[in-house]
């Protein structure tokens, strides 16, 4: 007993004497075991029950004298047993509030009178009696028990001679029984240790259970209330949803402590913490605690103070375990998660011999739980410890993986009942019922000729197919194999009943993608072309809902299913009037329609479906006057309009006039489809012109009013977008008043809206009358604050409209005042090169229209800096643009002069070895205009600039030979760029040029070979004279 | 032996007029063809020449051959159904009245037709004790050893429940109609009494095309 008290029993206080056993599940073990011992001792060593302890255990006791019964002498109060010892003490006595007991027959009556309060009494015993076999037995033989040399023959003689008692014999017995329970109780409490060191359900439960019986009302109690999250317990014990349970949660509890705020809990395997409170968030936010009560002891002083007191109405504390070294564990794993098994196993080994020598030596580790029954592990129990070290490992080496292993082993241990509880969600506690009659009806099914078969499948039908319940149950009974099994069958029936059951239990991703690691789907693409047309309609039906994710479109591919289906597309030519036969293959080919169009999700589907010859069978059926025809049909086309080859063929084969006519429905999700299809072909030019030619232009602005559907808004938006590219639409547009509309569109909308909106803005704005619309409706300012976004796609239409509406000089006064240079330039910072080009491309006109521009420009800290560091870009749009920018900035002197310093010269110069055109022209556009300042001009030939600018002349665009004919009459102005150009042979095309229609191209070029000639003369002066 | 068959043309032909006003789905052509196949049938058979039709086992051995029906209960049920007149033998008018609704009846001539099929004693109700008859022996086996007996008892249950729509414990011509529509695949819910699409087609393509090569 000695050994089990001093270390393994959980102590409030370290220091010994007055401390309090903890109120711990462990502690609650070891006092039952101490009183059943204390219980059976008369009846079971009769003799040396009679022995007269050395002192009396002393303890403040809840009996008081009207509990004793007969063999007591009561007078008042006081109570004395009628035993006296050999001095005529009282064996027992009681004075309230203390008792004292000198032998173990008394204690053990005296357990036997308290009746429900045992444990309480053998607790006190304990806490006023911290070294009970002293007092027993005296202070030499408690030191003979703790050590370690344990020769009875030695202890005989030790007895004899320090005392001279007759029942010498008894006291040696009584020893060596206390010695005996000692060790037996370190067993245990080791065994259980070492078996469950994480929390486990059973654990959380009682400790739970314990603590609901402590709430209400009164002083004591020790909590408001406690509750689970959710009632439903699963069979593995658990209450998280099994998607937790994978994390290794257990349960959520919601507790309200007396003196502080709600609690929110989650329970793990690895310890107990806070989460956030919030539905479906159980991340943790607080450390781990090892069990429930330590975290609220850390979290409510008033839980603290109570549990202390241990004066709750605890009856009956679990006989569970804490977790231990599980904080350890912990902190190992976050600190170095990617780490070998070797160093893992050997680290641990470490850490526990570290631990031990650091009990050893008296001090105490940080993380360390226990020391005490990890100390006595090693020293006593090797094999456990053994053990134990290797569940640490385990739990190590599985890291993240653990909390699944677990649980499918405690679902190993069910698999009696051959259901999988974690799967199933936690609102069908009905589940049982349903979960058996569907596993009898799949044995029938199993068993049965082809009409008990049928029969069956029916009555399978009968239960709700789309309840995840049914779904899961009919997968967890092997229904799945049985039902895939029957589509290999020759039975007409028998696949028309699997299908009509696979049809609708595919509506859970869980069976999808059962059905196809089955190779159900192969099954059910060899369906598709036989020869009865219920089936055929059936398996395009289902593979329409099987095929929502990739692995199964790849396998409706891999066996040939898209060629299948798109044969099933191959009905009447006139969908007008239909006889009954005709309506059936017409119902085929929309089956057919609805698989194409889950499976051409994936672009390799939709070549496969151009492969065969599906397009002009999706332009047959576009003519279908049926709604539920045509929105596959639809659906399918604007999927496939990603691809190139289809918008062209949507555009040949005519399809457009059909898409028009469809917009012009009143099904939303039709003209939804139509607008997105259309949406995607009009990036050509003649599509945009066949939208007009059909009147599309306008059903796709009246479908703007439809303003509450979201995603219809998108599409006809993103239409009119894309048809607004072409001038003539826009025009058109105007009619319709498209842009007003648009306008209004620019706020509260989502940012697929916004980015189509905004997109169509910037192209209207193209047209200098609409400029002024914009600004009219009020547009200017929503542009201005969308600049203010993160959606890279929405900036670039964003900084685009911007750009373009401050072309005109009344636009550009309030994007001034609303400070939208500014902006713009923030979105150089932009990481997109697309946004960072687009912005600079919108700073252009900017720069040109604002009022006193060289004073907004420099008022930008940092902003030119800016500009001059994107030049090392490796995008040739971004460097365009900053070369246009450039250029503008350039106009003013004072600006150039930062340039300069900020070194623009040789970045412009290291460009100009580049090839494409639209960069040259902005180059050199760029290189013209900087050498305006000091000596710039000297500084582009040194940075070899000049060379490859005579180059540029060669080009084929007209446009970078003006701006390379600027940019070399103003480099000619440095004698040294003279003669590089000249050796260069720049006079040739320069005097070409000097023939263009445009008279600043004819001038700069004129002024260029005008200063070569003039550096000629007065070179050929100098020869002369000199 | 041209004049006999002259002779028997004007006969059949005026036969085919009288039938074709009874029957819906055949033209008139077709029925003649029909009524020589039917003469053939009779010629055919092992025991001629006692009565002007069809006998039982005759019958049954057609069903077995041209229709691939196996089931002795359900073809003695169909041969009952086709033997309206309840003479034992299948005359040439039941023969084509019959085939009317077997090779080409509407969902409603089915469902009466099924339904008079699984009618065993013709009081124009099926009962739980005719399902277990016809559904005897359609579960083979189970695991664990449990009385297939059992299964099928379990199964008629249910099947009466689901098909009973007004409650009496027994299943009318309407109650079956109206489970045939709820669920088409409850029209040959006891046994196949109709011949599949690949039997009609061969029996069609053997009698019309065999008779107008002729």
């Amino acid at each position: 007993m000695g050994i089990t008290l001093s270390r393994a029993a959980q102590w409030t206080t370290a220091s010994s004497n007055i401390g309090k056993l903890e109120f711990t599940p462990m502690n609650e073990l070891l006092l039952k075991e101490i009183l059943s011992f204390v219980e059976e001792f008369s009846s079971q060593h009769p003799q040396q029950a009679e022995h007269v302890f050395k002192e009396p255990l002393q303890w403040t006791t809840t009996l008081v004298a009207s509990d004793f019964k007969t063999d007591y002498d009561i007078s008042d109060s006081v109570v004395q047993s009628q035993e006296k010892d050999s001095e005529g003490h009282p064996l027992l006595l009681l004075s309230p509030p203390n008792v004292y007991v000198r032998s173990f027959s008394q204690l053990c009556k005296l357990v036997h009178l308290t009746n429900d309060k045992k444990l309480e009494e053998v607790r006190a015993c304990l806490e006023d009696n911290r070294n009970p076999v002293v007092k027993v037995l005296g202070p030499s033989f408690a030191a003979e028990l703790e050590g370690d040399n344990q020769d009875e023959t030695r202890l005989f003689a030790k007895v004899k001679e320090e005392e001279e008692h007759k029942d010498t014999d008894d006291k040696v017995k009584l020893f060596l029984l206390l010695q005996n329970l000692d060790k037996q109780l370190l067993i245990k409490l080791l065994h259980e240790i070492s078996q469950q060191v994480e929390l486990n359900p059973a654990a959380v439960k009682n400790e739970v259970e314990m603590l609901k019986r402590s709430c209400g009302n009164g002083e004591s109690r020790l909590l408001k209330s406690i509750q689970y999250t959710s009632d439903y317990e699963f069979s593995n014990g658990c209450r998280a949803p099994p998607w937790r349970q994978v994390h290794g949660e257990i349960c959520y509890l919601v507790i309200e402590p007396c003196d502080s705020e709600t609690l929110y809990i989650t329970c793990s395997t690895a310890g107990v913490f806070l989460n956030r409170g919030e539905e479906n968030d159980y991340e943790r936010t607080s450390d781990t605690y090892e069990d429930l009560v330590s975290l609220l002891k850390s979290k409510s002083p008033q839980f603290a103070k109570n549990i202390n007191k241990q004066d709750c109405a605890v009856q009956e504390l679990p006989s569970t375990q804490k977790i231990q070294h599980v904080e350890s564990v912990d902190a190992e794993e976050q600190g170095q998660p990617q780490r070998s098994y070797e160093q893992q196993e050997k680290n641990v080994h470490e850490k526990a011999r570290q631990q031990h020598t650091a009990n050893k030596a008296g001090g105490k580790m940080k993380y360390e739980p226990c020391p005490r029954w990890k100390d006595l592990g090693l020293k006593c129990l090797h094999s456990e410890v053994h053990c134990f070290c290797s569940w640490l490992l385990f739990s190590k080496t599985s890291a993240g993986a653990l909390p699944v292993e677990v649980f499918s082993e405690s679902s190993t241990e069910s698999e009696e009942e051959e259901e999988q509880p974690e799967r199933r969600p936690e609102s069908n506690t009905d589940l049982p019922s349903e979960y058996w009659h569907i596993q009898k009806l799949v044995k029938y099914i199993k068993g049965g000729d082809q009409r008990f078969t049928v029969l069956t499948l029916c009555t399978l039908m009968d239960f709700n197919l789309m309840q995840e319940t049914c779904q899961l149950a009919i997968r967890d009974v092997g229904g799945l194999e049985v039902l895939i099994n029957l589509l290999d069958t020759n039975e007409v029936k028998c696949k028309i009943g699997s299908l009509k059951i696979l049809r609708k239990i595919s509506s859970s991703v869980q069976i999808r993608r059962a059905i196809v690691e089955m190779g159900g789907l192969q099954s059910i693409v060899k369906i598709v072309d036989s020869e009865e047309e219920e089936l055929m309609a059936l398996a395009a039906e289902t593979i329409a809902i099987v095929a929502r994710f990739p692995k199964a479109r790849r396998t409706v591919r891999q066996y040939g299913g898209i060629k299948k289906l798109v044969k099933l597309l191959d009905c009447v030519s006139n969908l007008a009037n239909l006889s009954v036969r005709q309506e059936k293959d017409v119902e085929i080919a929309r089956c057919g329609t609805l698989a194409l169009w889950s499976c051409s999700k994936s672009t390799r589907n939709k070549d496969a479906i151009r492969k065969a010859g599906g397009i002009p069978l999706l332009g047959r059926l576009l003519k279908s006057p049926h709604e539920s025809m045509l929105i596959p049909v639809v659906g399918t086309l604007q999927e496939c309009a990603s691809e190139e080859s289809y918008r062209i063929a949507i555009q040949t084969e005519g399809m457009i006039k059909d898409l028009v006519k469809i917009l012009g429905s009143d099904n939303d999700e039709l003209q939804m489809h139509c607008a997105s299809a259309i949406f995607k072909c009009a990036e050509d030019k003649q599509t945009r012109d066949l939208v007009r030619e059909y009147k599309g232009l306008q059903l796709l602005v009246s479908l703007l009013s439809k303003a509450d559907n979201k995603h219809l808004l998108a599409a006809a938006t993103g239409a009119i977008w894309k048809c607004s590219i072409s001038m003539e639409n826009v025009a058109k547009f105007g009619e319709y008043n498209a842009l007003e509309v648009l306008v209004n569109l620019l706020t509260d909308q989502p940012e697929e809206v916004l980015v189509n909106v905004v997109g169509a803005v910037g192209e209207f704005a193209q047209i200098p009358e609409n400029k002024a619309t914009i600004r009219r409706c009020g547009g200017i300012k929503p542009l201005v604050n969308l600049l203010t976004g993160t959606n890279q796609a929405l900036l670039v239409n964003v900084t685009k409209a911007v750009g373009a509406c401050a072309t005109d000089m009344d636009n550009m006064v309030i994007i001034d005042q609303l400070d939208g240079v500014r902006l713009v330039w923030s979105l150089l910072k932009n990481p997109s090169a697309d946004v960072q080009s687009s912005a600079a491309w919108a700073l252009c006109p900017c720069i040109n229209n604002a009022k006193d521009a060289g004073e907004m420009v420099r008022s930008l800290v940092g902003g030119l800096e800016l500009i001059v560091n994107l030049l090392k870009s490796t995008n040739n749009e971004v460097l365009a643009s900053i070369c246009a920018t450039i250029a503008k900035i350039a106009k003013d002197k004072e600006n150039l002069a930062v340039l300069t310093d900020h070194g623009v010269v040789p970045l412009l110069a290291k460009l100009t070895n580049t090839t494409d055109d639209r960069l040259r022209r902005h180059l050199a556009e760029a290189i013209g205009h900087c050498c305006m300042w000091g000596s710039n001009k000297a500084l582009f030939g040194e940075a070899g600039a000049v060379a490859p600018l005579v180059c540029y002349l060669k080009s084929k665009d007209s446009s970078v030979h003006q701006s390379t004919a600027m940019a070399l009459y103003q480099l000619s102005k440095d004698p040294n760029n003279c003669i590089t150009m000249h050796e260069k042979g720049v006079v040739k095309p320069l005097i070409h040029i000097m023939g263009s229609d445009e008279e600043m191209l004819q001038e700069a070029a004129a002024g260029c070979v005008r200063n070569i000639r003039l550096l000629a003369l007065a070179n050929r002066k100098v020869q002369l004279f000199y | 032996m041209s004049e006999l068959s002259a002779m028997n043309r004007k006969k059949i032909q005026s036969l085919a007029d009288k039938l074709s006003k009874h029957v819906n789905h055949f033209s008139k052509t077709e029925i003649e063809c029909l009524i020589c196949d039917f003469n053939v049938l009779l010629r055919e058979q092992i025991n001629p020449g006692k009565a002007n039709g069809l006998d039982r086992q005759n019958f049954r051995s057609i069903l077995y051959n041209k229709f691939g029906m196996s089931d002795a209960i359900i073809m003695d049920a169909v041969f009952r159904t086709f033997d309206t007149d309840v003479d034992s033998f299948i005359s040439v008018k039941e023969w084509i009245e019959g085939l009317s609704v077997f090779l080409r009846g509407t969902l409603d001539e089915k469902i009466k037709f099924c339904f008079q099929v699984y009618d065993s004693n013709g009081d124009n109700y099926i009962t739980k004790e005719e399902m277990f008859h016809m559904l005897r022996n359609s579960l083979i086996q189970l695991p664990n050893d449990e009385d297939p007996e059992e299964g099928v008892k379990d199964m008629v249950e249910i099947t009466l429940k689901r098909m009973d729509y007004d409650h009496d414990g027994k299943v009318s011509l309407a109650d079956f109609d109206k489970a045939v529509r709820e669920e088409n695949l409850l029209l040959e819910a006891f046994g196949t009494c109709l011949p599949d699409r690949k039997s009609i087609r061969g029996f069609e393509q053997q009698v019309f095309q065999h008779q107008l090569e002729k």
